[in-house]
């Protein structure tokens, strides 16, 4: 159920681009035409997929507060976690040029067709943004943290698969000279939020604002802690 | 110009307006609508691009003849996430609310395509002087258009600059609200940031027809 709850609130509700703006820049520069936006879809899914729950496990045993706490005792009040970016985005980019290496290698046909958008993944915002969400959501396990990757790449996917069947149709019409492009895609862009804004009671019955989610996470996580710090009170 | 010959000068005009970051270069556009629902959030962040862009030009500038080509976006990244530690750990000390309404974004500063994207089309090709005016030039554009649109949402959305009321008390009824006048809360959402990038787009084009793309 939590499985379940998780993989649709990160495909609708928290959508990556529509709820965070992550990797916006790669979501308009690529989805001029449907079989380009699939490619470039389909590799963000598998990368998320590796990434996040490799960065949950590095997260969980080495960077967080206390974390290395299972090479001895003496580790235990080591606090590494201002390094996360850096790890992150290393681990990140090393496997984007390991997948490359083995794509290359053992599926040609998948290569070429995915082959020229997994230099862009590396920098693509939703990678990253997917791994620091991660963190600062506190995702319990590293299955829910695949869930997580695998979702929100679903989401990703979704939004770039609507956008460039949207900008295909639009080439026939007559839009205003300046608003052609770009401007276009924005405000459709707005637009198409707007409408995946209305997914956001689905879960929670109405009771979170997804919108509002930026400052109502940090005080949930704040709420838990506070929660889990009173526990702790109690049993002691 | 005594300090800037004229083409130096044209490095940091440019990305102003015909050849801004945001609206022409299509970089950096995720940090551009998600932080900027307050204006205050958003010149903190463009002061942190201007500071990681500055630098990293530079740094990537010196380096670029011994950087081996195939590994050169993990040597960017490196240093990237070096400078947007150093920034994430100052907000913290310094201005710790703030650095929680930005959560994410600083970090993905890391990602925001305009640093990888001057990086890779300017810095890797000049020298540290030229890198460092263009880093300069960029920021302070993509630093224009957050902050017009910090300006217009915190404006129209909540009805303050910088945290003051400059429109009126809304519960107390003074100012415009005497007149009937309400926030309009829609601006801070999410969609908004999008239409409002859309309508900059549309005037400085309009403004300026050369820049208009074929369909």
């Amino acid at each position: 159920m939590e499985h379940l709850e998780l993989f649709f609130k990160s495909i609708f509700v928290d959508n990556m681009v529509f709820a965070t703006f992550l990797g916006m820049c790669s979501y308009l520069a690529v989805s001029k035409k449907v079989s380009t936006a699939v490619g470039l879809g389909a590799a963000v899914i598998f990368v998320m997929a590796i990434t996040v729950p490799l960065n949950w496990l590095l997260d969980t045993y080495i960077l967080k507060d206390g974390a290395l706490v299972w090479l001895g005792e003496e580790y235990a009040s080591y606090d590494l976690s201002f390094l996360s970016f850096i790890m992150f985005i290393a681990t990140i980019a090393t496997m984007v040029q390991l997948v490359e290496i083995i794509v290359e290698k053992f599926s040609p046909s998948l290569y070429n067709s995915l082959g020229i958008f997994l230099p862009l993944i590396a920098v693509n915002c939703a990678i990253l943004g997917g791994s620091l969400f991660m963190q600062s959501r506190e995702i319990q396990s590293v299955g829910l943290a695949f869930n997580y990757g695998v979702s929100s790449g679903i989401g990703w996917f979704l939004a770039i698969l609507a956008i460039a069947a949207i900008r295909e149709k639009i080439r026939y019409s007559n839009v205003p000279g300046p608003l052609r492009g770009l401007g276009i895609t924005f405000i459709i862009t707005g637009l198409m939020a707007i409408g995946f804004m209305s997914f956001g009671g689905m879960l929670t019955g109405g009771e979170e604002e997804a919108v509002e989610e930026k400052t109502a996470q940090v005080e949930t996580i704040e709420e838990a802690k506070n929660l889990a710090n009173n526990e702790l009170e109690i049993k002691e | 110009m005594g300090l800037l010959s004229k083409k130096d000068a044209k490095l940091i005009t440019d990305p102003l307006a015909d050849n801004n970051p945001i609206t022409l270069q299509v970089l950096g556009i995720c940090s551009a609508l998600a932080i900027t629902a307050e204006l205050k959030a958003s010149i903190v962040m463009s002061v942190a691009v201007l500071f990681v862009l500055g630098l990293g030009n530079v740094v990537i500038s010196l380096m670029r003849n011994i950087i081996p080509s195939k590994i050169r976006i993990i040597v960017q990244l490196i240093v990237v996430a070096t400078l947007v530690i150093i920034v994430d750990l100052v907000l913290k000390a310094f201005a710790y609310e703030l650095s929680k309404t930005l959560s994410v974004f600083v970090g993905l500063i890391i990602t925001n395509c305009i640093i990888m994207g001057r990086f890779e089309a300017f810095a890797l090709a000049n020298g540290p002087w030229k890198s460092f005016l263009d880093g300069i030039g960029n920021s302070l554009g993509y630093a224009v258009i957050l902050i017009i649109i910090g300006f217009f949402r915190e404006l129209l959305g909540s009805g303050t600059l910088l945290g003051f009321k400059v429109l009126g008390d809304p519960i107390e009824k003074t100012g415009v609200y005497a007149f009937g006048y309400e926030n309009n809360g829609f601006m801070l959402l999410a969609p908004m940031a999008l239409i409002t990038v859309g309508i900059i787009i549309w005037v400085q084009r309009y403004k300026n027809q050369d820049l208009i793309e074929e369909n």
